[in-house]
């Protein structure tokens, strides 16, 4: 056993596309980071923002989010949403110092299970590279016991 | 032993007084500026402590009343439950220093919402192991009104020692054992006042607005009356008052739970949400604003009064200070009284 | 300001509406004032430190329901109520729209078309204050960032003046009060905090005027109107200035521009 970090990741995809491509890469025998922990939606457009969040609250180190390629919607415009959706998400995250390199987005078709693949690798050492996300989780650990207890935490924050 | 319990203390010696109570291991809790605010802390060195306001943003009440609590956790297991409840014993001592006479007599109503029919152990257990040194207001806004609701700028109520910027030094008024105790330990720091450190010419001049007997009795046959949708048309229905509040104890019952295992909390709340009242029928008590700044204003200066003998306000103004709309408290009470 | 005034009385003599919302003198800046009569009229003011939304009485219905109803409105008011008629919140009959300027001149608008040929013939009023603390933050770097919105947002005791100044926030249920699932952790902390600012801006996305109340009305002065600020430029770069009724998360272009999804 290595004492390698190992990030979790948690990966939301929709049924159509991504969630079947990655079923290919796995009938094709091509071996991926086991990292991942995949959650499946009937689209990209029932990807809620609060989903992203509450995977870092609950100590995902990364998040991945993929669907259909552009016009390959299963319910035709669903993944156009959610791209005008994560643009705007995205850029208030990184506004407020949430570390948006630990949200990889992609479009993954049905066929692509290679890509899939790589996507998952690539994201797992891009993670290994950045660490646990412990300046997200220790906001969460905080459990408002008291002011002073708040003041600890910010402390320990910043430290 | 404690009568006419005065001395006095040099801004030095003021400064030493405080870091050896640091230093003995008491936690400290005063006032920092940040920009045009200024806000308690909890700090280990006194340099950060500020003076120069005439109101924080916030009371003190959090230290007795924090704004979100445990009161107990719980383990499922096997359809068995283990409970841990309420652990006093990791609370520390604490100071609070710099708070104003308003601040200090906002615990009396606290205390009494809090111990009115089963004494609350959180709020008791947290009260128990605070020191209060106030500071008398030498100066004051067009938000205050302390001397509208039986305080003052010097008011000793619920302090434990009781500091006056006198010209140059600080009188010190020991009010409670607690307060001796906390002088006693630290004897050096302080002087023997002299003849004549004259309390009242140093204090702000606070007129007052209204006669709270007047209010709470013209509230009692009010309830029905016509000001309260004129009073509140402008409310927005935030929370901004009650959470700034000195007095004010509403909170809310909420759950932390993951899995197996939670806690449960308490925080604060307003009546003022219209989420307050709201039934799980869909009916709601309170549905329109002005029923709840109704309930806001009768809470405080008639039902509180007659149940509790105490006002549920200080004075402070704080609400006033802090509503985006201008909801000023003493205007409207004074329309009323 | 007395162009205002008699505007007003002469609208409640010749009855045409119940209710006028303005700003009156108030403790240390103007407040808003709720005018039922002709007389009240004369305690009418508008300037530059008239401050708030009064667009958000618009859609309570405790105060606006049934009654014919007037409003002196700002810029930002202005595009708020623009806002709020594509969303069908309000309804124009019921409505008497008097854009104020800070000089006090009053213009009369009789349609949504009127009010949105105005906006955008007007230059929004400047920011440079909040062009110049949103550069300083752009500036930082994440771990700044980070450090900057977790001290300011754990201040917060969640007493929801940014939504209650909202015009915009009108929904009878908010995200926060939602239990089932619990999205956001009902008690003050620094997490939750953030949550719950994440979502409320992200439910502003294109439908904010930038008029910066949430900001003013905080009571503990946290800038939680830069994130709104910060957002609708954001919406402005990649989307531009909407000419339908759509809002800009409920409606796409095949050929929207990013370049992180691949």
């Amino acid at each position: 056993m290595s004492n390698e970090f190992e990030p979790k990741v948690v990966a939301f995809v929709c049924n159509w596309c991504t969630y079947t491509g990655a079923d290919l890469t796995g009938t094709s025998r091509i071996k991926y980071a086991s990292n991942v922990k995949i959650i499946r939606f009937p689209c990209t457009g029932r990807i809620d923002f609060m989903l992203l969040l509450k995977a870092f609250a609950n100590g995902s180190d990364g998040v991945i989010v993929s669907g259909c390629h552009p016009n390959d919607c299963h319910y035709t415009s669903g993944n156009f949403h959610a791209r005008r959706r994560w643009m705007l998400f995205r850029n208030l995250l990184d506004f407020l110092g949430i570390d948006i390199r630990r949200i990889r987005f992609a479009w993954v078709s049905a066929a692509e299970g290679a890509k899939w693949a790589e996507v998952v690798n690539e994201t797992v050492a891009q993670l290994k590279d950045l660490g646990p996300y412990t300046e997200y989780q220790k906001a969460t650990e905080f459990l408002v016991a008291n002011e002073n207890e708040l003041t600890e935490e910010m402390e320990a924050n910043h430290a | 032993m404690i009568h006419n319990n005065c001395l006095q203390i040099t801004d030095k010696g003021l400064k030493d007084w405080l870091a050896k109570i640091i230093a003995g291991g008491k936690q400290l809790y005063a006032p920092v500026r940040e920009g045009d605010k200024t806000a308690f802390k909890w700090l280990d060195s006194v340099a950060e402590i500020s003076m120069e306001h005439i109101q924080t943003t916030q009371s003190a009440k959090a230290v007795a009343f924090p704004r979100a609590e445990k009161l107990f956790s719980y383990q499922k297991e096997k359809g068995a439950v283990t409970l841990q409840d309420y652990n006093p014993d990791n609370l520390s001592e604490t100071v609070i220093f710099g708070l104003h006479p308003c601040d200090a007599a906002g615990f009396r109503p606290l205390g009494s919402i809090f111990n009115w029919d089963t004494p609350d152990k959180p709020y008791n257990e947290r009260r128990k192991r605070m020191t209060l040194i106030t500071v008398s207001c030498t100066k004051s806004d067009e938000f205050c009104f302390c001397t509208s609701v039986n305080g003052g700028p010097g008011n000793t109520e619920g302090s434990d020692i009781l500091l006056t910027p006198l010209k140059k030094d600080y009188l010190v008024e020991i009010i409670t054992e607690k307060g001796q105790k906390l002088v006693e330990a630290y004897q050096s720091c302080f002087d023997t006042p002299p003849e004549n450190s004259d309390k009242e010419a140093c204090l702000a001049k606070v007129p007052v607005r209204f006669s709270p007997e007047e209010v709470s009795r013209k509230l009692s046959g009010m309830f029905e009356s016509k000001v309260w949708e004129t009073q509140s048309e402008r409310c927005l229905g935030c929370g901004a008052c009650a959470f700034v509040c000195p007095a004010c104890a509403c909170f809310d019952i909420q759950e932390n739970s993951k899995g197996n295992s939670g806690d449960r909390l308490r925080c604060w709340d307003s009546c003022g949400f219209s989420l307050f009242t709201l039934h799980t029928s869909g009916h709601n008590p309170r549905s329109t604003q002005s029923q709840r700044w109704r309930q806001r204003l009768m809470h405080k200066f008639s039902y509180m009064p007659d149940r509790l003998s105490v006002i549920g306000c200080t004075g402070c103004g704080r609400c006033s200070r802090a509503c985006p709309v201008d909801m000023n408290i003493a205007e409207h009470l004074a329309d009323i009284g | 300001m007395r162009e205002l005034q008699d505007t007003v009385k002469a609208l409640f003599d010749k009855g045409e509406i119940d209710l006028f919302i303005g700003y009156e003198k108030g403790t240390r800046t103007p407040r808003p004032f709720f005018v039922h009569k002709a007389e009240d009229a004369e305690n009418l003011i508008f300037d530059a430190a008239c401050s708030g939304n009064l667009a958000v009485y618009l859609t309570r219905k405790d105060l606006t329901g049934g009654k014919k109803t007037g409003i002196s409105a700002s810029y930002y008011a202005l595009k708020s109520i623009a806002q709020l008629f594509d969303e069908n919140q309000l309804k124009a009959e019921n409505l008497r729209i008097f854009g104020v300027s800070e000089e006090g001149s009053v213009q009369f608008f009789d349609s949504v078309a009127a009010i949105k040929q105005h906006l955008s013939a007007t230059p929004p009023p400047a920011k440079p204050d909040e062009d110049e603390l949103v550069g300083k933050i752009n500036a930082m770097t994440a771990s700044e960032r980070w450090k900057f919105w977790s001290d300011e947002l754990s201040k917060c005791f969640k007493c929801y003046a940014c939504r209650a100044a909202c015009p915009m926030c009108y929904c009878t249920k908010c995200i926060v009060e939602v239990n089932r699932p619990q999205w956001i952790q009902p008690w003050a902390s620094t997490l939750s905090n953030m949550e719950w600012q994440i979502n409320r801006v992200m439910h502003l996305a294109g439908r904010c005027s930038d008029c910066g109340s949430c900001g003013t009305a905080c009571p503990l002065g946290i800038p939680v109107h830069l994130l709104t600020h910060k957002m609708s430029e954001t919406v402005k770069e990649h989307f531009g200035v909407s000419e339908t009724k759509e809002n800009v998360l409920s409606t796409f272009k095949p050929d929207d521009k990013e370049n992180f999804i691949h």
